[in-house]
């Protein structure tokens, strides 16, 4: 379904106190204020509702069968208005929400920007299937999405990108609209400087401690999932094989006259037992998703932290080409040559420099110098803005993840006294049942 | 009979090693002995006996319970199998428990008794009393190997295990109004070494067993023709009780090494969150409480599958071992009314022969040695009618034989279902009270370690 035309939006959006002129700045800038903190989710519900297989020609012309999420979305106001309008919607694949995501990277290097789902399963425990067409994987992503798009409406920066909005309102021409950004260019050499060695010298320290935060963080979570699912394995295992008592003791009781009653009773009691790890497991699968966002997460701080390395770097690559510069302009003035040179080598074999050539170069070295300290201070304003900004977003996502983890951490807790407490009621009644035998 | 619970057992004891056994300690942790015997069972059910807990004489006396099926005779006779040591002799190395009774029976020249048995005299016992009363139900002896794995004779938990089940096979004879009066299980409890090698000499040779044997094997090649309904009934339960008690075996089993594995995880689950909280500070106390909890669910974990391992593992293949001594008592029955079923066939024919007008060979011969055939024929008369009396008195005697076996089985076969309604019961129901316990600790535990948190 089409959303409505431009005005129309904004409108519903609520957004009534700018002139329509500045609503029209507004929708083609997309560098965003951040002082202005105007979260999309006070103005919009957003839900990824479900899911639908669909068929069609790949990029090489083959035939491929791809899975669509719908995305709904829905003014707030309307809702407490009393009446509740249907929402709007349209359909995304997962290669288009990777779109959104890069284009995000790209634009704004100084957020942690949060992490898609998985693509394919990963870490799975053996009953979980790997499959991607799996219903209950495809369920699984379905409530990532619809995570992944939450936490872009609810960050101060992310939430007024236009390219976003679109992304939530228009099904069609909205892939054109990323690309026409020219964005794909930045993202190439983004990448290349993301993966070219360089070493910096004075790097920002908080900046050197996230980086080793986040490496440790990915090493130890991706340990503790591994674990957990083989837990959680195991822990299958040994519910399952009881209900295994529950066919003998059915069979048991055919032939026994007083204790006939108590087995079979117990019997029930351990197919119960048996079948409720299902359930349990699959909320633990929550759990566990909760914990590989931010395992994902990881990997956006570590690009936070090189987008900061790179533009040191360039500062100090800038600073060190000024450095030279001025030097060789004060062995041009004073006449010594501090410093081994092919000039100076060949100035001593074959003769000095008439003056008129030395003016000239004096006079380009400092247009040189002149341009060089405006590419210092440029790089340098650049560096601090990209510190200060990026810094402001790594305290909002530590306190986000502080807090998501712990409630991860407590629900998990829960979990686990209720499965306990189921147990303590499948044996207590099971103890009554052979309390009859 | 009634029945004891619980009980405390001091140790060990080296003064009354027979003289001519050169003891050798066992390398048994002096704290495992003592945890073994020394574990308090708070009984919830009176009418509970758990299999595996050791009595020591003097404290069953104290505690008697009664079950409330049974006679309320109260016990008589007390007996505590503890104390492996190792013996070794220039020809082989065994290992020697001692027999400890406490009795007032008029029949035993002492009130108190200490012995020390191996093995092979237990086996000894089960063969006498199994040759003296072929239907009655002896409670099974411990296996001779460990037939998984490796055969580990000296290792601490078969050899545990294997006292545990000889004490019980003692205690279950000291049950039994019949067998318990048995000559030779009074020589078991109460001779010297030397004086029981004596005493296993005397008796039957090994030639008239095989000849008993042989007998037994050619009676069941007939087979038995009119069982009674009763035990044919009996048959199909033992078989059909035979498959469903193996299956739980295996059941168990399984389960036992399900825990294992899980436990063997969740030993590494716990460290992990420790880890985490090395590098959080908000975090930290949250993920330590974490930690903590698992590794109070691995203690209890390891908990619940000793207490599996100990009670329910050991009760079922115990009834695993009484289904086969089942099925062999009901053979054993079963050969005793073929053989008089055999003789009263022979009865039959002899009957026909003397009452037959056809010509016997030996009147023939007869006649053709110049005796009278009248004669003749009054001569195999008699012989025969000798023949068919002794006979007849063989059959009355075996008729005697095959009702006293029917009744003794009958007899015991109830006493049997009793007690094996009473051992599985208490197993399930101390296994499900475990269960229960561990759960409640598990989550108690977990509760405790973290904030107050408001639940749904």
């Amino acid at each position: 379904m089409m959303a409505d035309s431009g005005s129309e939006e904004i409108a519903v959006i609520g957004n009534t106190d700018l002139t329509s002129a500045e609503l029209e700045n507004n929708i083609k800038n997309t560098m965003v204020e951040i002082e202005k903190w105007t979260s999309l989710l006070r103005k919009m519900e957003i839900s990824v509702g479900e899911a639908e297989k669909r068929t069609g020609k790949n990029t090489v012309n083959m035939q491929e069968i791809y899975t669509v999420y719908l995305i709904e979305t829905r003014p707030v106001d309307a809702v407490t208005e009393g009446i509740i309008p249907a929402p709007d919607s349209l359909w995304r694949r997962y290669s288009e929400f990777e779109l959104l995501r890069n284009y995000l990277l790209v634009t704004y290097p100084f957020v942690v920007v949060a992490p898609l789902p998985e693509k394919r399963a990963e870490i799975v425990w053996h009953k979980l299937s790997a499959d991607n067409m799996d219903p209950d994987f495809v369920e699984r992503r379905r409530v990532g999405l619809e995570n992944f798009l939450l936490r872009l409406a609810s960050h101060p920066v992310l939430c007024n990108d236009k390219i976003f909005y679109i992304f939530l309102t228009e099904e069609k021409g909205w892939k054109e609209m990323v690309y026409e950004t020219g964005f794909q260019a930045k993202a190439d050499s983004r990448l290349k400087a993301m993966n070219a060695a360089f070493r910096v010298k004075n790097p920002d320290k908080r900046f050197t401690e996230l980086k080793h935060y986040s490496d440790e963080l990915q090493a130890v979570v991706s340990q503790l999932l591994r674990v957990r699912a083989r837990v959680a394995d195991r822990l299958y295992g040994v519910y399952k094989v009881h209900g295994n008592y529950g066919r003998v003791f059915s069979e048991w009781s055919a032939i026994e006259k007083e204790m006939g009653d108590g087995l079979q009773s117990a019997g029930h009691h351990m197919d119960a037992y048996a079948a409720s790890v299902d359930d349990i497991l699959e909320e633990e699968e929550h759990y566990a998703d909760q914990l590989k966002e931010y395992l994902f997460y990881t990997e956006a701080l570590r690009a936070v932290c090189r987008k900061h390395e790179l533009t040191q770097f360039e500062l100090e690559m800038a600073a060190q080409d000024l450095a030279s510069k001025k030097q060789q302009k004060e062995e041009l003035v004073t006449g010594t040559v501090r410093t081994f040179s092919l000039k100076g080598m060949t100035s001593k074999l074959f003769g000095q420099e008439t003056a008129e050539q030395r003016e000239a170069k004096l006079q380009v070295l400092e247009q040189q110098i002149e341009e060089g300290e405006e590419a210092v201070k440029e790089k340098n304003t650049e560096s601090d803005e990209f510190v200060k900004t990026a810094w402001i977003d790594i305290e909002h996502f530590k306190d986000q993840k502080d807090r998501d983890l712990k409630e991860a951490l407590i629900s998990y807790a829960i979990m686990q006294i209720s499965r306990c407490k189921k147990g303590i009621q499948v044996w207590t009644n099971a103890k009554e049942c052979f309390n009859k035998m | 009979m009634s029945r004891t619970i619980d009980a405390v057992v001091s140790p060990t004891q080296t003064n009354t090693i027979p003289a001519d056994i050169s003891g050798q300690m066992l390398d048994l942790d002096e704290d495992d002995d003592l945890e073994v015997f020394s574990k308090d069972l708070t009984l919830a059910d009176g009418n509970m006996f758990n299999a595996s807990m050791p009595t020591s004489p003097g404290s069953m006396v104290n505690q008697c319970k009664f079950e409330e099926d049974e006679e309320s005779d109260s016990k008589d006779i007390f007996i505590t199998v503890d104390n492996p040591e190792s013996h070794v002799t220039a020809i082989e190395t065994f290992i020697t428990y001692r027999v400890l009774t406490k009795t007032t029976r008029s029949e035993f020249d002492n009130s108190e008794y200490e012995v020390r048995r191996r093995y092979q005299d237990f086996l000894w016992l089960k063969g006498k009393l199994e040759d003296a009363h072929s239907t009655l139900i002896v409670h099974p002896l411990p296996e001779k190997f460990v037939v998984k794995g490796m055969v580990e004779r000296f290792n601490g938990d078969f050899i545990e295990t294997r006292r545990k089940a000889l004490h019980k096979f003692l205690n279950r004879i000291a049950d039994h109004p019949i067998l318990s009066c048995s000559e030779d299980f009074k020589v078991f409890l109460s001779a010297q070494a030397w004086e029981l090698t004596t005493y296993k000499k005397q008796g039957p040779g090994f030639l008239s067993r095989m000849g008993e044997t042989v007998r037994a094997v050619a009676n069941s090649v007939r087979g038995v023709k009119n069982r009674p309904e009763e035990f044919t009934a009996i048959q199909e339960y033992v078989e059909d009780f035979s498959n469903k008690i193996g299956s739980l075996d295996k059941v168990t089993q399984r389960i036992v090494k399900e825990q294992k594995e899980y436990l063997e995880e969740l030993k590494e689950y716990g460290p992990t969150y420790t880890l985490w909280s090395g590098s959080e500070e908000e975090l930290a106390e949250q993920l330590k409480g974490v930690a903590g909890c698992i590794e109070r669910c691995c203690k209890e974990t390891e908990e619940q599958v000793g207490h599996l391992s100990d009670t329910l593992v050991p009760v079922l293949h115990e009834y695993v071992l009484c289904a086969e001594t089942l099925k062999a008592v009901l053979r054993r029955r079963d050969n005793i009314q073929a053989e008089f079923e055999a003789k009263n066939e022979a009865l039959a024919t002899k009957k026909v022969d003397r009452d037959a007008e056809s010509s016997d060979l030996g009147f023939v011969w007869g006649s053709l040695l110049g005796k009278n055939p009248e004669e003749a024929r009054h001569q195999r008369q008699e012989r025969l009618d000798g023949e068919i009396e002794e006979l007849k008195e063989e059959i009355d005697k075996l008729e005697d034989r095959v009702e006293w076996a029917n009744n003794a089985l009958k007899g015991d076969w109830g006493r049997w279902q009793r007690s094996m309604r009473g051992d599985l019961k208490s197993a399930f129901l101390s296994t499900a009270e475990k269960n229960v316990d561990y759960y409640e600790k598990c989550s108690g535990v977990r509760f405790l370690s973290l904030p107050p948190i408001v639940l749904p």
